[in-house]
């Protein structure tokens, strides 16, 4: 810096540092300025030592206060937890069809529900709970084995044609093409009634010709009219809604084939509140239907356990 | 290069080893004049303005706190008198804010920085400090003796006492602050109590120290090194703003008043007394020119007055006036008259505009509506396909009552014949095109809707309406669009 030099007026040296003709005067710093950034100093070395700070090869310096985000996080999960555990204690104690008659509880259940659906359930239902082909829209109207909180939460606690569970939701549509059940063109009949049903197609000598087969095989679990069973899990096939899909090759592939969809038992792997609070939101979405006490109560009914009509043996 | 190193100023007296400089302190002395009158005046309304403001009530009824200036944080609500503000009216804070900034200007390129040497807090609270200063320790010898004197029990006292006073206004600058922020009467009575929020003592504790420090011991060089403000004034002044002036063409050179006597041509009307110095509250000499510790307050000029009264010259050797003035007065013109400077173009067109927004404030405060209604449409998945091939949509409405009373609403569809629409409290076969609610005294509420169109709808816009059925009629709606499935041919 060879630009120093000493300014007349002021008597002062300057930085040495020259823009557009400006010049800095190398004045001292106030005092209690000087001593502030002493004190970041000071700080910055406590920090360091108190706190983890330096990157080393295999790990950093741990600090002598021993903390860590990791342990930060764990505390406040804990307090978290602890903050939950009575109204969790208050979930577990109300049976799922109860929840709505207290709209705090029910509230809760469903921001509860709404979390565990983010983590278990939109790989397949999605994240808004629309589904996908072959992975049933939550938010309709349309239920296969019913939409009333009870039945959701068994649902959701023991799958659909989950291996292993005793109780799982089963049904079994025969794959009527593979197994030489019907020929192809009888499939074709059918699948034309099948489509008139749902008025996606107008009545033809096909439809007519299947409306017989269908009465034959197929009414015993879809009904005579083609509305379903929620007791066999058999879908509605005079309805808008299609799991799969209502185009001609797609009911031809299902009755080729059958279709065997499969949903995990979640009684399995999440405790009964967390199912609670999920079957109260699907229950929200907009298609959940009322629950209706069973007419005759009786004790024994009562005593027996709920909705396991198709118990698979 | 040697060659300049070779020039020695004669100044250097000690060594400039240093790694920092010590404080001078400043000693101002005690001043009376118009100046300083103003400035007490100044002083008196704004520190009660301050002090006195959270203790004015209100009366909003039932439903709304009696204070008369809340800023309700936990509620996020702000009250002003007859004037209460929602979040989402923020804009007015906004505009008062920018209204502030631009009226800053208005005064800066009016009168200099007069707001830095009357009404900044700083300067507000360094002056009432002062004045402490005064009050126990004696003017501005008595206090610079007193500085000199080697710490003993009369120091000790006076300084404890000095402190003691210091930390008493401190303490109740900083609890004032609070009571903005809550209900006064009772907040004050809790933080006594000891049942005030952590956040209460915290706030009054920060501050306290803060008002202690700066205002006790910081004082000017909060003005010097720490505000941005008198960087951004020196380039908002020109030639055209008026500052305060040692007028050198009259001043200089300065002699004695003896010297003056014997050889009047040869001085000029500065007796080198030192008046304006001693009162200077930032300790500068101002017959060096503007400079940036110099914060407009005029104190030097009542000083200077009165030296130039008792030696028999005209006052005004120091004086607010503007650079262009100075020349032409310098170059034997008469000076114009100060009120002409303040009506420049540059202060009229931030008028202008400062009384622009004020006016849009105004009419948006007159014409604002006190319901509102916001809707927000479902995206994921956009509609719903229904068992009986109906189309649904869900929307959240946001529906606010922002008087402080409960008020009965009907939302209402217009557009999409043959739809209707339920809320998630409803049963779907109440589903109507218009339904009832009564909202809560100044309350927002988020209610989740559904429209079902039938079968075969195709997407479209329409409108939610809202409107009140009292006698106000107040009316608000929100576009909202439907979404169905393409139209299969
Ligand atoms: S008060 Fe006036 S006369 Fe005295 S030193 Fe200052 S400018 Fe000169
Ligand atoms: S120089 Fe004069 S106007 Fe400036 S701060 Fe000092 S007393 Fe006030």
């Amino acid at each position: 810096m060879a630009n120093k030099r000493v300014d007349e007026p002021t008597g002062v040296e300057t930085v040495g540092h020259e823009w557009d003709g400006i010049e800095e005067l190398n004045n001292p710093l106030p005092r209690w300025w000087l001593w502030t950034f002493y004190a970041t100093i000071v700080f910055a070395v406590g920090y360091c030592v108190a706190y983890p700070a330096w990157p080393l090869v295999e790990k950093g310096t741990e600090g002598v206060l021993g903390w860590t985000s990791r342990g930060q996080l764990a505390k406040e999960i804990q307090a978290e937890n602890s903050r939950k555990a009575p109204l969790l204690a208050a979930l577990s104690q109300i049976p799922v069809e109860r929840l709505p008659q207290n709209g705090a509880n029910m509230r809760a259940a469903i921001a509860g529900g709404q979390a565990a659906f983010k983590v278990n359930c939109v790989q397949c239902h999605g994240s808004g709970a629309a589904g996908f082909k072959g992975y049933p829209n939550l938010n309709d109207d349309d239920w296969l084995w019913g939409g009333d909180l009870k039945a959701i939460e068994y649902t959701i606690t023991h799958g659909i044609r989950q291996p292993g569970d005793k109780q799982t939701r089963f049904s079994l549509m025969p794959a009527f093409g593979r197994d030489g059940l019907l020929t192809g063109p009888q499939i074709q009949d059918v699948v034309s009634h099948v489509r008139t049903l749902s008025r996606l197609e107008k009545p033809s000598a096909s439809s007519r010709r299947g409306a017989a087969i269908f009465a034959e095989q197929c009414a015993s679990c879809h009904g005579v009219d083609g509305k379903g069973s929620r007791e066999f899990g058999a879908p509605d096939l005079a309805d808008a809604i299609w799991l799969y899909g209502g185009d001609r090759a797609t009911l031809t592939e299902t009755l080729t084939n059958s279709r065997q969809g499969v949903m995990p038992a979640w009684g399995q792997r999440l405790d009964p509140v967390t199912i609670k609070m999920l079957a109260a939101y699907v229950h929200s979405l907009g298609g959940g239907e009322a629950f209706v006490e069973p007419a005759a109560a009786t004790a024994d009914a009562a005593a027996a356990p709920a909705g396991q009509a198709n118990e698979p043996d | 290069m040697s060659q300049i190193e070779t020039i020695v100023p004669a100044r250097k007296a000690k060594p400039r080893e240093q790694l920092y400089a010590k404080r001078e302190p400043v000693f101002n002395k005690r001043i009376d004049g118009p100046f300083r009158r103003f400035k007490w005046l100044v002083m008196a309304v704004t520190l009660a303005i301050y002090y006195v403001t959270p203790w004015l009530r209100w009366d909003r009824g039932a439903y709304a706190p009696d204070q008369a200036v809340l800023i309700d944080l936990a509620h996020r609500r702000f009250y002003m008198f007859g004037i209460e503000i929602w979040p989402h009216e923020f804009y007015f804070v906004a505009g008062l804010l920018i209204m502030a900034g631009i009226g800053l200007f208005i005064v800066t390129s009016a009168v200099g920085r007069a707001w830095c040497g009357y009404a900044c807090p700083q300067t507000v609270w360094t002056d009432l400090f002062q004045h402490v200063d005064r009050f126990i320790d004696g003017d501005r010898n008595a206090r610079m003796r007193l500085h000199k004197a080697p710490w003993g029990p009369a120091k000790i006292a006076r300084r404890t006492v000095k402190w003691a006073i210091y930390l008493a206004i401190s303490f109740v600058t900083g609890g004032a602050w609070i009571l903005y922020f809550a209900d006064a009467p009772s907040l004050f009575r809790a933080f006594f109590a000891g049942d005030a929020p952590a956040v209460a003592y915290g706030t009054v504790a920060v501050l306290t120290f803060t008002t202690f420090w700066l205002g006790g011991f910081m004082r000017e060089q909060v003005c010097v090194y720490m505000c941005p403000w008198p960087r951004i004034q020196t380039a908002m002044l020109d030639e055209k703003s008026l500052i305060v002036t040692y007028k050198q063409w009259r001043g200089e050179p300065r002699g004695s008043v003896k010297q003056a006597e014997k050889n009047p041509l040869a001085f000029g009307d500065c007796i080198d007394c030192n008046q304006c110095v001693a009162v200077c509250p930032t300790g500068i000499d101002i017959r060096e020119g503007a400079q940036i510790g110099c914060i407009t307050c005029a104190l030097c000029i009542d000083a200077c007055d009165r030296v130039m009264k008792q030696i028999g010259r005209p006052r005004g050797l120091i004086d607010y006036a503007t650079l262009e003035d100075c020349e032409r007065e310098a170059a034997g013109q008469p000076a114009r008259p100060v009120w002409k400077a303040l009506l420049h173009a540059r202060t009229l067109i931030y008028l202008g505009v400062w009384g622009a927004i004020g006016f849009a404030l105004l009419f948006a405060l007159g014409t604002r509506a006190r319901i509102d209604i916001s809707v927000a449409q479902d995206r994921n998945p956009p509609f719903m396909m229904m068992s009986d091939g109906s189309v649904r949509n869900g929307y959240t409405i946001k529906l606010r009552n922002m008087q402080s009373r409960p008020r009965v609403m009907e939302i209402a569809m217009e557009g999409l014949p043959g739809a209707s629409m339920w809320t998630d409290e409803m049963p779907r076969s109440a589903a109507a095109r218009k339904i009832r609610r009564t909202l809560a005294a100044d309350t927002v509420e988020n209610l989740r809707t559904y429209v079902i169109a039938p079968p075969g709808a195709a997407a479209r816009d329409f409108t939610f309406h809202l409107r009140t059925l009292d006698e106000e009629r107040e009316e608000d709606s929100s576009e909202a669009h439907f979404d169905a499935p393409e139209a299969t041919p």
